[in-house]
């Protein structure tokens, strides 16, 4: 049963490329990619620039500029499905952070001619300026999973991304918890699965780069970490990181602003 | 002596790397406990050498830590982080294997072999969560071949705690810490030398190769006593707990467990009995092969109760209260046996420290 080879497009945004860089790391399976779809513009991985419009389109990156906030809309219009990739594409990234500060202070002490930055006062995810079919996580996204996601894309059928914690990934690797037997700092229990329990299993608390979890408890959790220790401004500072504008990461860090 | 299963014989500790050296020949993978990445694991063991000789442990909700003992005992601790569920029920599990044919497909020959293990310190509540596993995976009609692939012939050298830990609740679930039946071989460490009698046929032709003499009342006694000590446990279950879950499904405490549960898993994870598991298939990119994988899912997931339209266990409150109350009430009238057999492991390995017979005992009054 032969399929017409769908044509997919790789588009960057405010980003450090690192999500684009997993489809090249994909290495055996890449041929595979190639082979079932036409990379029609990829341009971390071919300088070949073709037109859309594109059946596949993965995009990464948030929205940072005024330039990217109208990019966005003409890729969407030349796109049938469109994948968000990456910790920056689904809720801002690490850039996000000059959303809780002035941005004109920032460009005034890190450039000498701040008159040549344009820039928008916040970093957000692509689904606040469009319509997004998935939003695949991760500071990067696992490999696996974007394969996993093109593949069921290709195949019409619903990708087995969970939304559950890293908890059960730690748990089903045998992976003993640096919470319970090391008191480590962990965002483990409300953070979306997907690295495969990367971070604990080198015997480091979670750092949330897969974003909040499906139902986070981030108010019991913060509570447990200051029963361990932690100060108000270190657990402020575990929820912003990589998804920080992530509305659960983000309201749970407010909340402990007043103490920080 | 010709040990007859029953008879309490005593063995010198070296003997316990001829017992694995036996099993080996015998052509079984002896698992039993190793002191692992910060806690007591259960992995492969070769020899004496490779159990956690003077390792202890101290437990409390939420909390772990490996302890050195003033002793070199080798089962010194109360129970490894993660039981042997996952070796009779692992995380995942190939169901099978197919590729395209013509306009359907076929279903590949599986010429894998299911290992055949030995568990060599399994503990009270562990030889008891196999007996409730067991009715799970089959229930007359059904019988479950991944997991009897492994139960049938697994070979249970069963060793009795000498104290309990600081979350065992077992002596109130009826479960532990002493066996009456169900194992191979049940040993307790006294000292340099362990009582052992042998509970089946197998066993006690093992048990025969152990040099084992004759347990002196002394020794029977010191066995007594160390069973006794470890019934001495902080923590005990709501009596007729499974009839009064049942008539609390709604109550207030359900939203006041809900503020602290972080609804992340890790108490089904651990649990020894918890059997739930979602199917995922994978194919390939052309869509030529395709495999089913059984995978460990839990109840505090959302998609767990996912039908048309929605998940029916949106709120953490709904979803704690169907843990709890499967575990501990729906159970019984499910399966014939409560599905808790007090190991504790759910209130250690919460991140949060939340305390199943607590919320017992709250739901209660």
């Amino acid at each position: 049963m032969a399929r017409t080879r769908p044509r997919l497009g790789v588009f960057k945004f405010s980003s450090c490329d690192g999500c684009q860089l997993s489809l090249l790391d994909c290495e055996l399976e890449l041929l595979a990619v190639t082979e079932a779809v036409e990379i029609a513009y990829f341009l971390e991985a071919t300088r070949k620039d073709m037109k859309g419009p594109f059946d596949i389109t993965l995009v990464e990156g948030s929205v940072t500029t005024p330039h990217e906030a109208e990019l966005i809309h003409k890729v969407r219009k030349s796109t049938g499905t469109l994948i968000t990739i990456g910790a920056c594409a689904t809720s801002g990234g690490i850039q996000a952070l000059k959303n809780f500060k002035d941005v004109k202070d920032f460009i005034d002490k890190v450039y000498a001619h701040p008159e040549y930055i344009e820039t928008l006062a916040t970093a957000t995810p692509i689904a606040d300026h469009v319509t997004v079919d998935f939003e695949l996580r991760g500071c990067p996204i696992n490999k696996h999973q974007l394969l996993e996601v093109i593949n069921a894309t290709l195949n019409g059928r619903k990708p087995v991304v969970p939304k559950h914690s890293e908890c059960i990934e730690c748990k089903s690797r045998g992976t003993v918890c640096v919470m319970v037997a090391k008191g480590e700092a962990c965002l483990g229990p409300v953070t979306q699965a997907g690295c495969g329990g990367l971070c604990p299993a080198s015997h480091r608390g979670c750092f949330g780069c897969f974003g909040p979890m499906e139902t986070p408890n981030t108010a019991a959790l913060s509570e447990r970490l200051k029963a361990l220790g932690s100060a108000p401004r270190d657990i402020h500072r575990l929820f912003q990181t990589f998804n920080a504008n992530a509305p659960a990461f983000r309201q749970q860090a407010e909340s402990l602003e007043d103490r920080v | 002596m010709s040990a007859m299963p029953g008879e309490k014989a005593v063995i010198d500790r070296e003997r316990l790397n001829d017992l694995i050296s036996i099993l080996n020949r015998q052509g079984y993978t002896v698992i039993g406990p190793t002191m692992g990445e910060g806690a007591i694991l259960y992995d492969v063991v070769t020899g004496i050498g490779d159990l956690p000789a003077g390792w202890g442990d101290e437990e409390e909700g939420g909390r772990y830590r490996p302890v050195r003992r003033s002793d070199q005992a080798l089962f010194g601790y109360s129970k490894p982080a993660q039981g042997l569920k996952g070796h009779l029920h692992p995380a995942r599990q190939r169901l099978f294997a197919a590729e395209r044919a013509g306009n359907g497909f076929r279903v590949l020959k599986d010429e894998g072999k299911a290992p055949r293990y030995a568990f060599l310190g399994a503990r009270a509540c562990e030889l008891a969560a196999m007996r409730v596993q067991d009715k799970v995976f089959d229930n007359g009609a059904y019988r479950d071949p991944h997991y009897f692939a492994k139960r049938d012939d697994a070979f249970i050298a069963l060793v009795t705690c000498a104290q309990a830990g600081g979350t065992c609740f077992c002596a109130s679930m009826n479960s532990g810490p002493d066996a009456t039946e169900g194992f191979d071989l049940k040993l307790a460490e006294l000292g340099s030398t362990f009582l052992i009698e042998a509970g089946s046929e197998r066993g006690a032709a093992i048990l025969a190769q152990l040099s084992p003499r004759p347990a002196t009342d002394a020794d029977r006694q010191a066995g007594v006593a160390q069973i006794a000590k470890a019934r001495q446990q902080s923590r005990s279950m709501v009596e007729g707990v499974g009839p009064m879950m049942a008539a609390r499904l709604e109550h207030p405490h359900w939203d006041e467990v809900a503020k602290r549960c972080m609804t992340c898993g890790n108490c089904t994870m651990v649990c020894p009995t918890c059997f739930c598991t979602t199917v995922e298939d994978v194919t390939d990119l052309a869509g030529n092969n395709a495999e089913r994988w059984r995978k460990w899912d839990s109840c505090f997931s959302v998609d767990y109760s996912y039908i048309h339209g929605g998940a029916v266990r949106s709120q953490g409150a709904a979803r704690y209260r169907q843990w709890i109350t499967h575990k501990l009430s729906h159970w019984v009238s499910q399966f014939g046996v409560s599905g808790c057999v007090g190991c504790g492991r759910c209130i250690t390995w919460c991140p949060v420290g939340i305390d199943i017979t607590a919320e017992a005992k709250a739901l209660g009054g």
